[in-house]
């Protein structure tokens, strides 16, 4: 065995990450990072990583509080559990950031804000055509048999964003966030001035500033249908708004260096909105909405339902942290 | 959170009085109801006006904002077709509420509490009859009753 390495003088910070209701994505952007990786590793001590590491709960909860120097959290938040790991996380982290869509602004599971609790279940255990499920079986928060008893998360009704539940230093845009944006995040709390808090990591302006196709946008932009990406040849170099494809490059922060685009595929808004806005998705419609080439009521309505899902396109990653939040409940199902 | 409201005597006696905030245009729909005002001419007191210098000011996230901090409907007013004093933000508003009704429909809003109306500075008349058609049609459907407050989180989990 070789020699036990000198403790250092000054131990390295401690780093968290963890996961709520996401798809894996924003840890594949820490692997991305290649072998950038091992640099951070060098630098940091990761505390608790359940896709990677086998810390569990109790070795974050022996943590002294504020020990850790920066929790990456990803995924919105719609169980028990996630709250949990939420505050526990709030509780031991200096700075908290929420890395992604769904934990900045609830992300693709905030879209169940379009539905109820209920109906989600039932689509998922009864409806859907692949459940054989004659009994009627649904998850429960807890079940005993033989005086053992077995626990589940409960489920929330209503999805929520990392900040709707604790306190967020930081956000990390992007479905997922560029491993360039997560380097640079880590080079920026590691080093000695902070930014403010509140502070969205990537820059304050919309996408089509670094948008390859730029230049050929045309100065007054006019549309008498918007098309959907499957229904038409994606010219490489023309701006996609000018193609008639719904781009929402115009209403979305850059950071991501249009990689959308760049593949010849139109903005969808993961990056979420500017500074200035508080609301993406009334933010993007405006934009679009305002370019249908037409002053006509019954033409403009023709144009307005070539968008087959307004609430898919313009809150595709921002429904919950939307002003409305949610579908409004049935008089039934509310509190 | 907007502050609680005191309730209204009226609305003590009457049962629920709708809430509509309306955004009016300063060249056209807001001279209307300064008109209506002058002439004496009598509409329902639920409308809670905002100036604005154009219909087309009128961000979606004004009319989302108004409906999550309670209000049961909202009234846009603004120049008749081809009369914007801006030439044409009138049409960029009615395009985008024609988008943005169809979100308020997903999102389980009713058609009749968000309304776009076309009133010159001259039609008081017109802006009585609108206001009152509102308001009854809003009364009829009760309140919207939107918030989700945060402190109802841990009750709403499946038992």
């Amino acid at each position: 065995m070789t020699e036990p390495a000198a403790v250092p003088k000054n131990p390295k910070p401690k780093v968290a990450f963890y996961w709520c209701a996401s798809c894996g994505g924003c840890e594949e952007t820490v692997l991305d990072l290649d072998e950038r990786v091992l640099d951070v590793v060098v630098a940091v001590n990761i505390v608790f990583w359940p896709v990677a590491l086998d810390f569990k709960r109790h070795h974050v909860e022996a943590l002294p509080d504020g020990s850790v120097l920066a929790a990456f959290v990803n995924g919105a938040v719609r169980t028990t559990e996630q709250e949990e790991m939420a505050h526990l996380l709030r509780k031991k982290a200096k700075v908290l950031v929420a890395l992604g869509s769904c934990a900045q602004l609830g992300g693709i599971p905030g879209l169940a804000n379009l539905s109820s609790r209920e109906g989600i279940l039932q689509s998922s255990y009864c409806e859907s055509p692949s459940t054989v499920n004659p009994e009627k079986v649904f998850p429960q928060t807890l079940y005993k048999e033989n005086g053992q008893s077995v626990s589940l998360p409960g489920l929330f009704e209503t999805v929520r964003s990392l900040d709707q539940v604790v306190d967020v230093d930081y956000y990390l845009p992007g479905c997922p966030p560029t491993p360039k944006l997560l380097w640079d995040a880590v080079h920026v709390l590691l080093g000695s001035e902070l930014p403010p808090k509140g502070t969205v990591l990537a820059p304050d302006r919309a996408l089509c500033e670094e948008c390859p196709r730029k230049d050929t946008r045309p100065e007054k932009l006019t549309l008498k249908e918007f098309k959907r990406p499957q229904d038409v040849l994606i010219d490489e170099e023309t701006c996609m708004l000018a193609q008639g494809v719904v781009c929402l490059g115009p209403a979305t922060r850059s950071g991501c260096e249009a990689l959308c685009p760049q593949g010849n595929m139109p903005c969808t808004g993961c990056f979420g909105p500017t500074s200035r806005v508080r609301d993406y998705g009334a933010k993007a419609l405006s934009a679009i909405s305002s370019i249908i080439d037409s002053n006509d009521p019954e033409e403009i309505e023709k144009i307005v339902q070539t968008v087959p899902d307004p609430v898919g396109t313009f809150y595709r990653y921002s429904l919950p942290s939307s002003l409305l939040r949610r579908r409004k409940l049935a008089p039934a199902a509310k509190l | 959170m907007p502050e609680k409201e005191l309730e209204s005597p009226r609305a003590v006696q009457n049962g629920f009085e709708p809430k509509i905030v309306a955004f009016f245009c300063n060249w056209c729909t807001y001279l209307a109801a300064d008109l209506a005002g002058t002439s004496r001419i009598k509409y329902a007191p639920n409308i809670r006006v905002i100036r604005t210098m154009c219909s087309g000011r009128v961000d979606p996230q004004f009319v989302l904002e108004a409906f999550a901090r309670g209000a049961d409907g909202v009234l846009i007013g603004g120049c008749h077709p081809g009369d914007c004093h801006y030439q044409e933000g009138n049409y960029k508003t009615l395009r985008r509420v024609r988008m943005l009704r169809r979100v308020l429909g997903e999102m389980g809003i009713e058609d009749e509490r968000f309304r776009l109306e076309w009133i010159s500075a001259s039609e008081a008349e017109r802006l009585k009859v609108a206001v009152n058609d509102m308001v009854e049609k809003v009364r009829a459907l009760g309140p919207l009753r939107l918030e989700i407050k945060a402190e109802h989180f841990p009750e709403e989990v499946a038992a």
